[in-house]
């Protein structure tokens, strides 16, 4: 019998596979396809302190291996996930999940962090740094490690769940961000969120996107995340929850083998709603394929 | 919902670039008219949503334009293909309000729900009006299959080489009075219906979708009763909610 098990931060996951924030909901409306207790564990579609519309649609634009998203963050915002979808979420899955917060200036983080604390479902706390800061032109807050590191202190202060910064990959250096926010407190990183991308349509001649441009995602930047997961390893001592990309068992034991404690699914759910389940059932095989016995030891195992 | 494999029993060209697909496999997960499916296409990233056209007990009717790569794709499928379908998506039309002489209103590819809807009708007793509108004679099909269920049909091509030269809207005011409409076509329709009809009705609405079953948010839009999302709360919108 081979392993499956990982711990992040002191929680056991029975297995590695995390659906990814934002291609999942609240995790309940999954709940009617499959037993959604087989996860590892669920990453809550991201939350800010007001609710939000989002963007204009088209929001979506298929793309090679992958697709984008400009959906801006559409959610109730905090109370509303605090009253009416955490709630949903508790009386259909049983395990710690992760809370995905964002914001546009560090109050709102430090805001929306502190209330989710009290939540006693939530596990971890990731929060995204990919979101533009109102602050200072708009500039992602991800982009910038003093940005990165304040954002971590500021959310540190106000919670004693494990923070786990959510990194951009639309950067020069990402260890750099990384760092700085190790320095900060996180107890750990996620990444990668999606690349900035666009696609143009031949028929229009205009952008396909009502928002010009969006976030890419799916198989195509799996060798972009494998890379920054890689890379973010060796220059930080806190765990990584590896994704970007990840569409197969084989595909979760590279991002290990990265340097990933645990990983996140994003895109595949959408295009195939049993992606997780199908993953988690094939693992045991693979893990025996490439003779693995626990995933545990993995972890970083191509250093 | 459910996902499975669905195999296609025949795929034949009805009228110009427009084609008619049968799919075998299971149809329990088809709850109302006007729901739609999503199939997955080698090599292409993103599924491709097709309202249902018709279904029984283990088939399922499609007409599809061929559009872009996708549906062209379809149009060469043959016999026997197997395709990964997810079925049985979205609200579908809500006939309890038909009344009892609804219009049925489809322009180009959204003729096709409106023949789901209107055996759906007649099962209950209801008969409703079917008003066909295309661009032109070549792009005309279904009018045989609404007349064969004995309701009575307007078709109105918009150069005139069929039927009533105009458009939809055009042929309103020749059908007498109506209970109610319901609608699947193309946006410009849509708007002219709005003004145009006044009863109640229900418009089917298309969005861009990265998940078609809800996971997504790719696909929202505002109504009068908050967000919804084209692909689980629609992808029918009722009249009085509808934001234009
Ligand atoms: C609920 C719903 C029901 C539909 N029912 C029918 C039907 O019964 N018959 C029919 O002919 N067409 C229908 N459509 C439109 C059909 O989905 C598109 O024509 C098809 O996706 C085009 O794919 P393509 O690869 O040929 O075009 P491409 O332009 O190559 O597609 C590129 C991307 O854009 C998306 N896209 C392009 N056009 C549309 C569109 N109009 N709506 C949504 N997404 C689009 C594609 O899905 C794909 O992701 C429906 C759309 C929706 C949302
Ligand atoms: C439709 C969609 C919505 C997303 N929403 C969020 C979000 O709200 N918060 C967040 O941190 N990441 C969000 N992401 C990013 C994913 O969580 C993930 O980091 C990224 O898509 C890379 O993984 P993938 O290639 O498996 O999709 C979203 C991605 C997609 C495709
Ligand atoms: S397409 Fe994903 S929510 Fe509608």
């Amino acid at each position: 019998m081979v392993n499956t098990t990982v711990t992040l931060s002191g929680i056991t996951l029975d297995n590695p596979v995390i659906p990814a924030s934002g291609t999942f909901g609240f995790g309940y409306e999954f709940a009617d396809i499959y037993d959604i207790n087989i996860l590892g564990s669920i990453s809550c579609k991201g939350t800010t302190k007001a609710p939000r519309f989002g963007n204009p649609t088209p929001r979506i634009a298929e793309c090679t291996q992958g697709l984008i998203n400009s959906v801006g963050l559409q959610n109730p915002g905090i109370d509303k996930v605090i009253s009416e979808e955490l709630p949903k979420l508790a009386k259909v899955y049983s395990k710690p999940v992760i809370a995905n917060i964002s914001g546009f200036s560090i109050d709102d983080y430090a805001y929306t962090c502190e209330k989710i604390d009290s939540e006693p479902q939530v596990g971890i706390i990731e929060v995204n740094i990919s979101c533009p800061n109102v602050h200072n032109g708009g500039m992602s807050f991800g982009t910038d490690a003093g940005t990165a590191l304040a954002v971590t202190k500021a959310v540190k202060a106000v919670t004693t769940k494990p923070v786990y910064i959510k990194l951009s990959p639309n950067v020069t250096d990402i260890t750099e961000i990384a760092k700085a926010c190790e320095q900060g407190g996180a107890d750990g990183i996620s990444l990668i969120n999606t690349l900035m991308g666009m696609r143009i349509d031949l028929k229009t001649k205009k952008p396909v996107i009502a928002n010009k441009m969006g976030g890419f995602s799916g198989p195509a930047i799996l060798p972009v995340a494998v890379r920054m997961v890689y890379q973010v390893y060796e220059a930080v001592n806190i765990p990584i929850i590896g994704m970007g990309g990840i569409s197969c068992a084989e595909d979760v034991i590279e991002m290990m083998l990265a340097g990933a404690t645990a990983v996140q699914v994003g895109a595949a759910n959408l295009v195939d709603p049993c992606a997780c389940k199908t993953i988690i059932e094939d693992l045991p095989a693979v893990m025996q394929k490439y003779n693995i016995n626990s995933l545990q030891n993995i972890i970083g195992g191509s250093h | 919902m459910n996902q499975g494999t669905y195999s296609v029993l025949s795929n034949i060209n009805i009228a110009k670039d427009v084609y008619k697909m049968i799919l075998g496999g299971d149809t329990s997960q088809i709850t109302a008219p006007g729901q739609f499916i999503n199939i997955k296409l080698d090599g292409l990233y993103l599924r491709r949503p097709i309202s249902i056209c018709d279904n029984d007990e283990n088939t399922i009717t499609i007409i599809y334009k061929a559009v872009g790569k996708g549906t062209e794709m379809m149009s060469r499928f043959e016999a026997y293909k197997n395709l990964d379908v997810l079925v049985g998506l979205g609200n579908g039309f809500d006939i309890s309000k038909s009344g009892d002489r609804p219009l049925l209103i489809g322009g180009g590819v959204g003729v096709p729900p409106m023949y789901s809807l209107c055996k759906a009708l007649l099962d209950k007793g209801v008969k409703p009006v079917v008003i066909l509108g295309f661009n032109s004679l070549e792009d005309v099909f279904y009018e045989k299959k609404f007349l064969n269920l004995g309701v009575d049909v307007y078709v109105a091509t918009v150069d005139g080489s069929y039927g009533i030269k105009g458009f939809v809207t055009d042929v309103i005011p020749l059908v007498g009075e109506y209970s109610y409409f319901y609608t699947c076509g193309p946006m410009p329709m849509f708007k002219a219906l709005y003004k145009t009809c006044v009863t109640s009705g229900q418009f089917s609405f298309e969005e861009r979708m990265g998940c078609g079953f809800g996971a997504c948010m790719g696909c929202t839009c505002k109504t009068k009763n908050g967000n919804k999302r084209i692909c689980k709360d629609g992808p029918v919108l009722e009249k009085e909610e509808i934001i234009w």
